[in-house]
């Protein structure tokens, strides 16, 4: 990569002042003040089954149709159609307000036919509601336990998780003709809404326009269209007027994907020096009316490897993507049966993971991270923790992929009074895109972090009117998207580096752009400054386009993370005291919100360990924590200090972060519990209930 | 399973509240709470309220209003002044992405009826930069990197806001108390609290 100024360094989100103001308009805030196209904006909202399973003997929106303020209502299913799940879209209405939107879904009459159903994942795989085992083997496979010397077994579980981004999903579409239509849509796929919404409406692709600059959470679950998208767009041409349809907090609970259960026995061999030798996991779990519930392999050395796995179908939303998808799951069963084989060898749970990590990059963090959290100090055997409050520690692994490629192309234009603006039609979903753009953008220019922060630079993102890129999904955005704008940006700057070379007299392949001033490398005092570079242009502007790269980006990642928790022996509350995170991307972008997404991987990833899970009700087949207070999410009083530490390798090439420190997490905390206890909880969440009856204070 | 179930959809526990608060026929609301209730539908239909008459200050400006007295102050300040800072999260007071000043402290405006406010002084994060100039926790907000996808942020800056309007110096247990009505599901708890307490620092300088 070429000499930068900016890459590295500690960037401000640009979009934070529009953020911390208020002036950042999310698919949920738009409206006329913000786009005039929206006068006359009505509210949407969709009638939802109350019933797991059942027919649809009738549905009757003939009452609603005469409410007050109502302009359009559509039943969305036909009479005698199935639902599968409750939360499945029924009808959909369009209101001049939201509350008489509400009150329309109250007029509308349904008949069910009640039909039997399953919610629970153990029952439902029981009754043989379930998939064809899907099996993976390395080596001997299973027969491979032969050559161990010492084999540990058990039982992991993980419960489903919903992804509650704080912004519900939902979309708003105005028909600005009768065949071009704009939609305002939360998503991490804007080109994905827009050819998808084509072809559902029957459009060309370019008739549909899709923005969104600012987006309240995804973490994949709006990976693509859904179901509310061309439903808003079927409300609005009816009623002939801009619909704003964003789902409730208890729809997006139900109906907008999950993270799959998972059940997984687990089984390692090992020979008495620790070496592993076979690894075996049977596992099932449920994705809902759909599949997707298998785990990853593991990132440790084994010689021989068992997978088998069985989807079970229960009657609850389809699943979904959610951030480093099925990770988690896979690092708490492997570690934590990793842990139980060091106590059984009666080693230390660190030197046994160097031993077998594949990783040169990882073997490196472990002992960073052991470091950092003071294993060597603080680490006592299972077993060895005495008195009403225990502290404990554990460590989990990290891997991903985060590689880019091609497909986003981006432009950067130059203008006569200095200023630069910068397009791509990406998304940032709250991981700092658009500072990565810009950060690209200036590393192209050799432009400074003062004059990316100033009025001088705009980055445009959000729009497919922009130039095409990706979606926001699997850590790919940072890849994809900084060769493509440094590529255009590049290209820009040889254009103007042809007027500066006339200017100075000097071959243009002799100037450099760097902090703000294009001049000769050979002679650095002989140059001019960037206003004064671009006053030489003979138009009012230039413009170049870019296209993605090679040989900027690379992919695979390592990290770990250590997790000290203190755990009170009466109460069975878990308190994390300190997390340390070690990860690697790579060349480092920005380092201020690199770090913010290590963070927030770990928060989001002690809320999986000790808080998160949908319960559903086997009985009436109803989700029964559809909301945030029952639902429960890390809170200001779960986060303890979170100690990152980033390894910058610029030599490997960008690559993405926003997946790999969610992984992790878990596990590490999983394994400090035990550590503190003695015993172990084997299912997350693990809440107090689950410490005590591990403690045998309370029958299990 | 033979007889088919009559269920009136979309009755939430809040529009209950809201339609009860409202004054309108208890009795029909109730029908349509019950998910068997095998009442003619034409008799659920919810009444529509008579509009009021209703002065919000906010920001230190005066708007007057006409609505239904059901409308929460939340969806009055989004839906009717365009005032879009406070976000709709929860819909019921558990994440606090809605949070606003009344009266200088901090409150859900999705739980309040903007009937409830009127005469109050609402003070909303749209309010806080002047000329142009961010204010001390907004700054600090933005150069602490103490957002990700930033749809929690002013409910966040909001009740810091009210912490050190009472506090100016507030210990980080303080801080963690004072912020735990908010969720930020991005996770960047943590540079929340350093960019309050940072802010904290800045502010006192300044008295």
């Amino acid at each position: 990569m070429a000499a930068t100024q900016v890459r590295g360094q500690r960037i401000p989100r640009l979009d934070a002042p529009a953020k911390v103001t208020g002036r950042a308009k999310y698919t949920y805030d738009v409206d006329q003040t913000s786009d005039p196209r929206l006068k006359g904006m009505l509210y949407g909202a969709i009638l939802r089954s109350r019933l797991p399973r059942a027919r649809i003997r009738r549905i009757d929106t003939s009452k609603a149709e005469k409410m007050p303020g109502v302009r359009a209502v559509m039943s969305l299913v036909g009479e005698g159609a199935e639902v599968q799940y409750a939360g499945e879209a029924l009808a959909a209405v369009a209101a001049e307000t939201w509350e008489q939107a509400k009150d329309a879904l109250s007029a509308i009459e349904v008949e069910y036919e009640p039909l039997p159903f399953e919610v629970d994942t153990d029952r439902a795989y029981e009754k043989g509601l379930r998939s064809s085992p899907r099996v993976e083997r390395r080596g001997r496979g299973e027969d491979g336990f032969d050559e161990a010397d010492v084999v540990v077994e058990a039982t992991y579980r993980t419960p489903v998780q919903i992804h509650t981004p704080l912004e519900t999903h939902g979309s708003v579409v105005v028909w600005t003709g009768p065949s071009q239509v704009v939609v305002y849509d939360s998503t991490q796929v804007l080109f994905s809404v827009r050819d998808s919404l084509a072809r559902e409406l029957n459009l060309p692709p370019e008739n549909v326009q899709v923005i969104c600059e600012y987006m309240g959470g995804g973490f994949g679950s709006k990976l693509w269209m859904q179901h509310y998208t061309p439903i808003a767009a079927r409300l609005s041409r009816k009623a002939g007027a801009p619909v704003k349809l964003m789902l409730s907090r208890e729809e997006d609970f139900l109906a907008t994907g999950n993270n799959p259960d998972a059940v997984q026995t687990i089984r390692i061999g090992a020979k008495k020096d620790g070496t592993f030798v076979a690894f075996s996991r049977r596992s099932y779990g449920t994705g809902g009316v759909g599949g997707g519930a298998d785990l990853p392999a593991p990132v440790y050395r084994f010689p021989h490897l068992y997978l088998e796995h069985v989807d079970v179908t229960t009657n609850a939303g389809p699943a979904a993507p959610l951030r480093a998808p099925k990770w988690p799951q896979a690092a708490f069963g492997v570690d934590s049966a990793i842990d139980e084989l060091a106590a059984k060898l009666g080693m230390d749970p660190v030197e046994l993971r160097i031993k077998n990590d594949p990783s040169e990059i990882r073997r490196k963090e472990w002992q960073i991270g052991a470091e950092r959290i003071g294993w060597k100090e603080k680490w006592r055997p299972w077993g060895s923790h005495k008195g009403v409050l225990r502290r404990g520690l554990g460590c989990g692994a990290s891997a991903w992929g985060g590689g880019g490629g091609p497909g986003s192309v981006a432009e950067v234009e130059i203008f006569r009074d200095g200023s630069v603006v910068v397009r791509l039609g990406t998304q940032d979903i709250g991981t700092g895109t658009k500072t990565v753009v810009g950060i690209a953008a200036a590393d192209g220019l050799g432009l400074t972090p003062e004059f990316l922060r100033s009025d001088q630079f705009r980055v445009y993102i959000g729009d497919t009117r922009l130039g095409r890129s990706g979606g926001s999904g699997g850590s790919t955005t940072a890849a994809s998207v900084y060769p493509a704008v440094y590529d255009a940006a590049d290209k820009a700057l040889a254009r103007l580096k042809e007027f500066v070379a006339k200017k100075l007299g000097v071959p243009a392949d002799r100037l450099v752009s760097q902090g703000g001033r294009i001049f000769d490398k050979q002679n650095p005092t002989k140059g001019l400054t960037w206003g004064e570079a671009t006053r030489l242009l003979p138009t009012e502007a230039i413009s170049q386009r870019g296209e993605w790269r090679p040989g900027m980006t690379g992919s695979g990642v390592a990290g770990c993370q250590f997790a000290e928790v203190e755990v009170d022996t009466e109460t069975g509350i878990v308190r994390v005291v300190k997390v340390v995170a070690v990860h690697d991307c790579g060349a480092v972008i920005n380092r201020l919100t690199a770090e913010s997404q290590v963070i927030g991987g770990v928060t989001q990833g002690i809320s999986f360990a000790l808080l998160e899970g949908r319960l559903m009700d086997w009985q009436t087949g109803l989700m029964i924590n559809a909301d945030l207070e029952n639902y429960k999410l890390a809170g200001a009083f779960e986060v303890p200090e979170i100690d990152v530490v980033l390894l910058d390798m610029p030599e490997r090439g960008v690559i993405g972060l926003g997946e790999p420190p969610i992984i992790p997490t878990a596990a590490a905390i999983a394994n400090a519990v035990a550590n503190a206890l003695g015993v172990r909880v084997r299912e997350l969440p693990i809440t107090p209930d689950k410490v005590l009856k591990a403690l045998g204070k309370v029958p299990s | 399973m033979g007889k088919g179930r009559k269920v009136s959809g979309g009755v939430t526990r809040r529009s209950f509240l809201k339609v009860a608060g409202s004054g309108a026929a208890l009795t029909e609301v109730l029908t349509g709470c019950r998910p068997s209730a095998e009442v003619a539908v034409a008799e659920e239909q919810p009444q529509v309220a008579t509009k009021v008459s209703v002065t919000l200050r906010v920001n230190g400006k005066s708007h007057r209003l006409q609505l239904e007295p059901r409308v929460t102050l939340l969806n009055a300040l989004r839906h009717h002044l365009h005032l879009t800072g406070a976000k709709p999260v929860c819909d019921r007071g558990e994440c606090g992405a809605c949070t606003v000043l009344m009266d200088g402290k901090p409150i859900y405006s999705c739980m309040l009826l903007a009937v409830d406010a009127d005469g109050h002084e609402i003070t909303t994060v749209e309010g806080l930069a002047q000329d142009g100039r961010l204010h001390p926790l907004q700054a600090a907000f933005v150069e602490k990197d103490a957002l990700q996808c930033g749809f929690c942020t002013p409910g966040f800056i909001m009740a810091a806001l009210g912490l050190l309007r009472e506090n100016k110096n507030p210990t980080l247990e303080q801080v963690r108390a004072a912020l735990s009505g908010n969720i930020c599901r991005c996770g960047v708890y943590t540079r929340i609290f350093e960019a309050v307490l940072e802010a904290a620092k800045k502010m006192q300088g300044r008295a």
